[in-house]
């Protein structure tokens, strides 16, 4: 059991997650598209590659690193049959982030976000209630373009978050922000792609891993 | 009621908005829409016509709020049920609508049909052979029923006495119960037997007046009924005596005004 737990931690890519993107499959889902210059955040500068007629560009390199780092931490969460909870507040892709929280096995919450869910989990659900162990945000605002709650109530309860930030957001209390965009329709699709095919991969994993040491 | 399993991951993929049956039934709703969307674009590819059959929407209702809490069992906001019927709505108003069906039936539900023919009893026959029908009336706390037999001679019953003893003083009361059988023409062709209780002189007579006019619709055409009911024979008389209001003499009678 301990082999099972220790042996993932010591290679730096144990799941291979940079096989799943190239910089060719960001570009072509225009991940590297932020917001005007006037929208930007001044935490997110060194995170532009430039501006172009007043559009901030996203570094795709950096992305890809970021991404990189990202998706390997959650398929360890997913390996060690951690909670992970999707949170966006885009209500075009509403649906498309519930989809793949459901096709994972893994929960989503797109919906509006009530005060104390975390904070005051046991009062609102139950006594014994387990909190997620990772949150993902694959759209780091609300509706009234304010960072979301649940960011801040993470960093409260000591959960890590993983979070796309664009342009217009604030990078700093997310643990492995992925800069880029969380706008088109695309983009979004692309990362619902790589998160569920990093989730199963690891999942996978582990059962292949508990079926060996159970032949033993 | 525990709704994690025993290494703590919840059942539901919702469970952590809090309303995880209202936000489920919310994502179906919407998977159903898209459905229907990309329906419409194949039919639109393949160039054929978008059926538009219009669907009867006076003889159904949605489910109300607390029906859907029932359907739920968990508590809903009145915004929250108004956002799921906009969102049937939107679903219903889509042409390719039709391919959903049956998941939109759960979801409605048939409202009875409220205007009634007035259905005409038919005559029954007595054991002497003798067409006889039936009818009810009330007037002012005064209920009658009257049964009136063919083949009579204009004799009239009232609770076993004759109407000239029943109603010995006024005329009017007489010429009441006789206006039916007078508008048709049938004044010495029927015998009516009558029973009455409740109210004074005038309400009784209206009662049986009612209650005769009813029992002769067995007797006559569809038109002659159109006639009577034009002439206000049929209808119920909806005067009743007015409540007395605190602060005032009577219904309409205010306290005499003294100036000083």
């Amino acid at each position: 059991d301990d082999k099972l737990l220790s042996e993932p931690l010591s290679h730096p890519d144990f799941f291979n997650v940079k096989e799943l993107f190239t910089l060719k499959d960001l570009f072509d889902a225009r991940v590297h598209l932020g917001h005007k210059k006037g929208c930007r955040h001044s935490f997110m500068e060194p995170y532009i590659f430039g501006c172009r007629l007043d559009q901030d560009i996203i570094d795709l390199d950096q992305t890809m690193q970021h991404l990189q780092l990202a998706l390997n931490f959650t398929a360890h969460i997913a390996y060690r049959k951690g909670i992970i909870l999707f949170v966006s507040r885009k209500r075009q892709f509403c649906h498309l982030v519930e989809s793949t929280a459901r096709d994972c096995g893994e929960y989503a919450h797109t919906r509006f976000w009530q005060g104390g869910l975390l904070t005051n989990a046991h009062i609102q659900f139950g006594a014994g209630v387990r909190l997620p162990d990772l949150i993902v945000f694959l759209s780091s605002l609300n509706n009234v373009f304010q960072p979301h709650v649940a960011i801040r109530d993470a960093a409260k309860m000591n959960i890590p978050t993983v979070g796309v930030v664009d342009t217009n957001c604030n990078p700093t209390l997310i643990t492995y922000p992925i800069p880029g965009n969380d706008d088109s329709p695309s983009a979004m699709e692309l990362y619902c792609k790589l998160f569920r095919m990093t989730i199963i991969r690891a999942k996978d994993k582990r059962r292949h891993s508990e079926a060996a040491e159970e032949l033993r | 009621e525990i709704q994690w399993g025993e290494d703590g991951r919840p059942f539901h993929f919702l469970f952590y908005t809090g309303k995880q049956s209202y936000y489920s039934l919310m994502h179906v709703t919407f998977e159903k829409l898209l459905n229907v969307q990309k329906y419409q674009d194949q039919l639109i590819a393949q160039d054929l016509p978008l059926q538009k059959e219009k669907r009867n929407l006076a003889g159904s209702r949605w489910l109300t709020k607390i029906e859907l809490e029932e359907m739920l069992l968990e508590k809903l906001s009145d915004d929250d049920y108004s956002r799921f019927i906009q969102l049937l709505q939107k679903l219903v108003a889509l042409p390719g609508s039709d391919i959903e069906e049956k998941y939109i039936q759960k979801f409605s539900k048939e409202v009875p049909v409220q205007m009634q023919k007035v259905v005409i009893e038919p005559l029954q026959h007595d054991e002497r052979g003798v067409a006889f029908s039936t009818g009810e009336g009330r007037r002012k706390t005064a209920s009658a029923t009257a049964v009136v037999y063919d083949n009579g001679t204009g004799k009239m019953t009232v609770n076993g006495i004759g109407i000239l003893h029943y109603f010995p003083v006024l005329q009017d009361s007489r010429e009441q119960l006789l206006f039916p059988f007078q508008f048709l023409g049938r004044v010495g062709k029927h015998d009516a037997v009558c029973t009455v209780s409740g109210g004074g002189r005038s309400a009784q007579a209206g009662a049986i007046r009612l209650a005769c006019a009813r029992a002769l619709r067995s007797f006559v055409t569809e038109k002659e009924v159109e006639f009577m009911r034009q002439a206000g024979l049929l209808t119920v008389d909806p005067r009743v005596k007015e409540r007395n209001k605190p602060g005032q003499e009577g219904p309409r009678r205010k306290f005499t005004w003294k100036k000083r």
